[in-house]
């Protein structure tokens, strides 16, 4: 990168481009207003209750299970929908096939939905007396009450998530270089994974990313049809708002920034594997 | 450049969208001319009680005081109604699930004196109900008494008493019965420990699990308010459901107040208060035992004794030392509930 | 419009490979998306149309309605115009730093929808930071409009952005540097090259965002207080009707807010073919 040589002078390397100053500041302006000083209440909280506290209520043995519980399902639930989600992208920019807008308008449904409803949805078809419930049961499979069903909801309120980021990349993808590698010899899954699967990486991680940050802190769907029942499918959001129940801010708040934190974590490393990657794309 | 205007004309529609929005914020007030406003918030299963109640109510007012009264209503889980009180949600009257969520506002608010019980009547309780069990029609698990939940393959319905109000006097209820049938605290424990094998799913809340027992077929019995119970019973599933009575229970008192300073800082004090004690009149009696609610008012309940069968009934303030006391031993972390969970 | 106009290239998998991936993705939708759809609205229309058409004419919904509307109306320009100042210095410049002020937008997403109410209480309930002064000078920010609003904003602060810096990522910065460098400014490089590029970018952000602002329950739950036909959107709306055993009208709000989702993404497919028109020389 030319930028490299010039980094010293200046705090962000040169460029020919205009409004920098404008867009940026206006960005961390909204971004600290709306974002950091809400959030900035979560540490100010759970600093005034002392570490001992913090560590009793944030890694206690429950919170430790239901942590367990809402990474491991969210997850899950954001693999399953990368692999989906990009199949559907793909297919929804690709091919043509009949109903494929109103195919395209329903990918956003999860989003519109209000949680609760896709919960109570959700909890009706997979009950053992559901829809898809009453055909499972006999065969052993238990969907609601389970993890399994939480992580059905968290498919459900994610996949939105992934399609949306992958599609307009794909979209955008030229045909060009495909057709480019296509003759040069290689072959269809040769020019996917070679040419385009690299290409839309950037936006699947981001998409990925998303579902599983949204998943993990996910309530209004999953208390239908998790059961709750402590230790075994309790996530983590019901415990803060147990301990809301007691009136308890401060053992709310310790919880909250325990998963904030790692979600912040895993956001932040995605994101800078993802820098790192392009920087060596770009080099 | 055709393209670029078109574009500029999609950004401009998509941003001037808000300045319409933006004028037709509303706004409200509490005490204007001849008309004057009460916020009641209160629980989930008072709505149609209210919906009752206040018409009457505001027909009494204007009849007394040429007043015009209309009211917001706000209803959610008891808690956390309780909490967006102490939050700051002007109610000028709280009318919740258990005393000790007005207790709370009491003490981390100040917004209302600490024996504020004493303002009314019966505990401030103008209506109780107690706890029963809602079975499926012909009763297939031959359910009789609280010893009959913990048979083996009978699934009971209950929400979880870390978050709802309605699941800790149903915990209670069962503990209750566990210390008489065992005549110790240690066996109550254990009973209840067996109880709560039984339950499959634990909702969040009161309606929730009684949503879980009738929609979704789950469980063979619902532990219960009676007057959710009797309201399942005729409303949700007319036919479907029988209402058995166990030999003990508890009397669940649902307390109301006027939150002092708010009613003072709106103005509405007296009709606040006029508000709370035409509860207890003959009118809004005979529309509390309508609703399912038992009356305090013994010529009213005598009326309505065939809907309400007498009971063995323990209160929390004799058997369980008051909610405050009930709520630290047996829900706040590391509780009694906590404990049956964790030592397995 | 990108994906219309290659509806039929060479170079794409056989016909039986798009067949299989069509049916695979379409199955998974079927199962994920659908089944949902239809238990909502089957629920909804399961006493016929008249309950139906009552529960959607009644007052309180009809305010419940217009309140969902204001929101979103007021939330989304917010969010865009911050969406497309935040990915024009992200994408547009490189500064030290960027990784982590992607993942500080990205924090909403990870941060439970119960937490994100919270926060606002914990700053401007009667308790919080502010809440005292605020009182004091009689201005209601929680458990009225203006708290709805900020709850909102933080819920889908990061949709647009997030949907732009992958795209613009992927476009680089080549076009706008051409621009400036035959003269154009800011401003007219912004409308003339950028906006002409991420437009279905930016369209999709804000129908996310606006999909989401209408939908969103946990966080508004917290904050609006439910005082009827006043602070209550439409998904706290349904949840008032699901607890007063009003199943038919709790599926009838909730099927029209899916349908409002539905006309969004209609307009957007008008939008799409009218630019198609006028466009259509661009790609």
């Amino acid at each position: 990168m030319p930028s490299m040589t010039t980094r010293k002078t200046t705090w962000r390397a040169p460029s020919v481009l205009p409004g920098f100053g404008l867009t940026f500041g206006f960005s961390l302006a909204w971004l600290s207003l709306i974002v950091l000083i809400p959030l900035s209440m979560l540490f100010i909280k759970s600093a005034g209750m002392g570490w001992q506290a913090f560590v009793d209520v944030g890694f206690s043995e429950r919170a430790l299970t239901a942590y367990r519980l809402s990474f491991g399902t969210a997850l899950a639930a954001a693999f399953v929908n990368a692999v989906f989600g990009l199949l559907v992208a793909w297919v929804l920019v690709r091919y043509a096939f009949p109903g494929k807008r109103v195919i395209s308008a329903l990918v956003d449904l999860p989003f519109a939905l209000p949680t609760a409803v896709a919960g109570i949805a959700l909890t009706a078809l997979y009950a053992p007396s559901g829809w898809v419930g009453q055909y499972l049961d006999p065969l052993g499979i238990k969907v609601a009450f389970t993890p399994i069903g939480i992580t059905v909801a968290l498919v459900f309120i994610g996949l939105p998530f992934v399609v949306r980021s992958v599609e307009p990349v794909l979209a955008d993808l030229g045909k060009d270089v495909e057709e480019a590698a296509a003759t040069l010899g290689a072959g269809r899954a040769q020019t996917f994974a070679r040419v385009i699967f690299p290409a839309i990486l950037p936006a699947l991680f981001t998409g990925f990313a998303l579902a599983f940050a949204r998943g993990v802190g996910e309530y209004g769907s999953v208390i239908f049809i998790s059961g709750n029942m402590p230790g075994k499918t309790e996530i983590a959001p019901l415990l803060i708002v147990t301990q809301l129940e007691q009136y308890n801010y401060d053992g709310a708040t310790a919880i909250a920034m325990v998963m904030m934190l790692v979600s912040f974590a895993v956001l932040f490393t995605l994101n800078a594997v993802q820098s790192i990657r392009r920087r060596r794309l770009g080099a | 450049m055709n393209a670029g205007i078109l574009n500029r004309r999609l950004f401009l529609s998509m941003a001037a969208a808000s300045a319409l929005a933006v004028s037709l914020a509303g706004c409200s007030g509490g005490k204007s001319g001849n008309s004057v406003e009460i916020t009641n918030v209160s629980y989930d299963p008072t709505r149609e009680l209210y919906q009752a109640v206040n018409p009457a109510f505001a027909a009494y007012w204007k009849k007394k005081t040429g007043q015009d009264v209309t009211f917001r209503m706000s209803h959610g889980g008891s808690g956390k109604q309780s909490r967006a009180i102490i939050d700051g949600l002007e109610a000028d009257v709280a009318t919740l699930a258990l005393a000790y969520d007005i207790d709370v506002i009491s003490s981390k608010a100040k917004l209302l004196p600490a024996d504020w019980q004493k303002a009314l009547p019966d505990n401030s309780s103008p209506y109780t109900s107690t706890i029963v069990f809602l079975v499926r029609k012909g009763n297939p698990k031959g359910i009789r008494d609280w010893n009959d939940l913990v048979k083996p393959g009978v699934q009971v319905i209950t929400p979880n008493p870390k978050t709802s109000g309605g699941a800790r006097w149903n915990f209670l209820a069962a503990w209750a019965y566990g210390r008489k049938a065992g005549g110790s605290d240690a066996a109550a424990e254990a009973y209840v420990k067996r109880l709560f094998t039984q339950v499959p799913v634990l909702d969040s809340g009161a309606r929730g699990a009684t949503t879980t027992f009738v929609e979704r077929g789950i469980g063979d019995v619902l532990l219960a308010w009676e007057n959710e119970a009797l309201l399942a019973e005729k409303k949700l599933g007319a036919g479907k459901f029988e209402i058995v009575v166990p030999s003990i229970s508890i009397l669940a008192e649902p307390p109301v107040a006027v939150v002092a300073a708010n009613a003072k800082k709106h103005g509405t004090e007296a009709v606040s208060k006029a508000y709370l004690e035409y509860l207890y009149t003959p009118e809004a009696q005979v529309a509390i035992a309508r609703n399912f609610y038992r009356p305090s008012d013994p010529k009213i309940a005598e009326q309505f004794a065939s809907q309400f069968p007498k009971l063995n009934l323990t209160t929390i303030d004799k058997d369980f030392g008051g909610w405050t006391k009930a709520q630290k031993t047996y829900f706040d972390d590391g509780g009694v509930f906590d404990r049956i969970y964790t030592k397995k | 419009m990108t994906r219309k106009t290659r509806k039929v290239t060479p170079g794409t998998e056989s016909r039986t490979a798009q067949v299989l991936l069509i049916t695979l993705a379409l199955a998974f939708l079927a199962f994920f998306l659908m089944l949902p759809l239809i238990a909502v609205f089957s629920e909804a229309l399961k006493q016929g149309i008249g309950p139906f058409l009552d529960a959607v004419a009644n007052p309180d919904a009809f305010s419940a309605i217009r309140l969902t509307l204001i929101i979103a109306a007021i939330s989304v320009p917010l969010n865009m115009v911050f969406g497309l100042a935040a990915s024009w210095a992200i994408t547009k410049f490189s500064f030290p730093g960027k990784n982590l002020l992607l993942t500080l937008i990205d924090l909403p997403f990870s941060v439970s929808p119960v937490v994100s109410g919270l926060i606002f209480v914990l700053l401007f309930g009667a308790q919080g930071l502010l809440g005292p002064w605020l009182s004091a000078h009689g201005v209601k920010i929680i458990f009225a409009v203006p708290g709805i609003i900020l709850a909102t904003v933080f819920i889908t602060f990061p949709f647009v952005a997030r949907e732009l810096i992958p795209l613009m990522m992927e476009q680089g910065k080549e076009d706008e540097e051409a621009a400036v460098s035959l003269g154009a400014n800011g401003w007219q490089t912004f409308w003339h090259v950028t906006l002409p590029n991420i437009r279905w970018g930016l369209l999709y952000g804000v129908l996310l965002c606006n999909a989401r602002a209408m939908g969103e329950f946990g966080a508004v739950s917290v904050v609006s207080g439910h005082i009827r036909g006043e602070t209550n959107t439409m998904p706290l709306h349904v949840e008032i009707l699901y607890n007063e055993y009003d199943f038919v009208g709790a599926f009838a709000v909730a099927s029209l807010l899916a349908a409002l989702a539905l006309v969004t993404l209609v307009l957007k497919t008008v939008l799409e073919w009218r630019f198609d028109l006028h466009s259509g020389a661009r790609h």
